[in-house]
């Protein structure tokens, strides 16, 4: 008999997982905690309330050298406008102007390569396909040996002071190369929950003593991965691979802000007509939030219907621990996308009464 | 007298004359994690052994719970449809699910016991 086991991947972080007692489980190739023992419920809701830290290290970290201005033939974001010290959320396009992967690129002062981070899953694909598609023009470096925590919530701010002087004046979006606990490090004041709250990517050999100094703050408790999906939903965030992927555009995915300005006008982006008369025109289907009347959660795959036919599907759901009830998004034809439609959500071959609701489920509250 | 009887599918059962009390035991509700909604069968419905009689969800994911015995529903803790952390504050207790009135009491006499259940819930 052979037995063949995925050999997964573990962080930096993966022995501190295992003190503090969390519950591993795969995900996109790594060891990953899904919760600790609080459970996903009081990580959720102290994330919320005081401050949470977050292993993101599995996310794919790497530096892109030369023309970076290039990697604007691959997304519609404005990279060439983005200022020194910013960051900006961006989406990676297939040829078909479909969605490869989203990505998050900063502009360090002072510096000329561009930072980027994409997801975890996606980012051995994606980092082959960028350096292809800009081959001659720029080089990406990967770093997947650096660590990222990311802490999350209202308090974050008044504890990474502590450890890095200066970094709660940093505002939502800018990003600078600092210390934290004297490691070096390049942060910035965004995250992935809805909460104000920073990324921190460090040397891997640092993680661990950062992480641990964070973790002895009082307003500080680790949080899996778990809470991180029902803080992302609650906060209308997508989740690639299920709220999208390369089926749909970024018209569908209804994530057009991500679209520059000055990219609409001067377009260069893959199948930026087609994307440009979805734009104008409407797509056929469109994501949007979904509110179950009832506390019963519909989960990812539920059919949507109205009319008395499938007029979409459900591709993130369960309970929103702050919006004290069951939330979800998914795609539904454009006609049925507005706000107050009321759908049903076909769960367990019954028909669960739902309404198209206005994302997020729970207020963002970004340090601007 | 009552006796408890377990299930491989982590359902505990107590049995008191042909009533039935079910429920999911504590070792299912640490693994499902924070219950968040709890689903009911009604009053009255007829449940055959093994049949879905009850939906537990956690954050995490939704769970099927399956009648060990077979029987008439005759009553369902209605509590847990506001309360449904009571499944993880007292599984076996409180946080049980729905009653049954037993048709054949040779369904439960199959259970595995106490010590059955606490060696097939030792892990591997």
């Amino acid at each position: 008999m052979t037995v063949t086991t995925e050999i997964l991947r573990r962080t930096p972080l993966h022995a501190l997982h295992v003190e503090l007692g969390a519950k591993l489980v795969p995900f996109a190739g790594y060891e990953m905690p899904v919760q600790y023992p609080a459970g996903i419920l009081k990580e959720h809701l102290h994330t919320r309330a005081k401050a949470g830290l977050f292993d993101v290290s599995h996310m794919g970290q790497g530096f892109l050298a030369g023309d970076t201005a290039a990697l604007e033939r691959l997304t519609t974001a404005d990279v060439a406008g983005l200022k020194e010290g910013m960051q900006r959320y961006g989406l990676l396009l297939t040829d078909a102007g479909t969605i490869k992967d989203d990505f998050m690129f900063s502009r360090l002062a002072g510096e000329a390569d561009l930072y980027l981070v994409v997801n975890a899953g996606c980012k051995e694909g994606d980092f082959e396909y960028i350096s292809q598609k800009l081959q001659g023009a720029a080089t990406l470096t990967p770093r997947f040996d650096r660590a990222l925590l990311a802490l999350q919530g209202p308090l974050a701010a008044q504890v990474l002071e502590r450890h890095s002087l200066g970094i709660s004046n940093l505002t939502f979006m800018k990003v600078v190369r600092t210390t934290v606990a004297g490691a070096p490090a390049i942060i910035s004041r965004s995250g992935y929950t809805g909460e104000d709250g920073f990324e921190i990517s460090i040397e891997g050999a640092d993680a661990d003593r950062v992480a641990r100094t964070l973790l002895v703050e009082e307003e500080v408790l680790p949080i899996g991965l778990g809470a991180r999906d029902s803080l992302r939903l609650e906060a209308g965030l997508c989740l690639y691979g299920h709220d999208m992927d390369e089926s749909v555009d970024p018209v569908e995915a209804n994530l057009t802000w991500a679209i520059g300005k000055r990219r609409k006008l001067e377009k260069g982006f893959p199948a930026a007509d087609m994307i440009m008369e979805k734009l104008v025109h409407g797509a056929a289907k469109k994501r949007v939030g979904i509110k179950p009347e009832g506390r019963a959660p519909a989960r990812e795959g539920a059919e949507i219907m109205a009319e008395g036919r499938v007029i979409g599907r459900v591709t993130s759901g369960g309970f929103g621990p702050s919006a004290n009830g069951p939330v979800a998004m998914g795609y539904v034809e454009s006609k049925f996308a507005a706000d107050g439609t009321k759908i049903d959500l076909m769960v367990r071959g019954q028909a669960l009464a739902a309404a198209v609701a206005l994302l997020p489920f729970f207020p963002h509250t970004y340090k601007r | 007298m009552s006796e408890t009887r377990y299930t491989d599918q982590h359902e505990w059962v107590r049995l008191e004359g042909d009533n039935a009390t079910v429920g999911i035991t504590k070792f299912a509700a640490e693994k499902l994690g924070d219950v968040v909604y709890v689903e009911l069968p009604a009053k009255g419905k007829a449940v055959k052994v093994g049949a879905e009689a009850a939906v537990v969800e956690s954050v995490k994911a939704a769970s099927e719970v399956y009648a060990p015995v077979g029987g008439e529903v005759t009553g369902a803790n209605e509590a847990l449809t506001t309360e449904p952390s009571k499944v993880n504050d007292d599984p076996e207790g409180a946080g049980w699910f729905f009653q049954i009135k037993l048709s054949d009491t040779g369904e439960f006499a199959k259970l595995m016991d106490a010590a059955a259940y606490a060696e097939f819930t030792k892990s591997p």
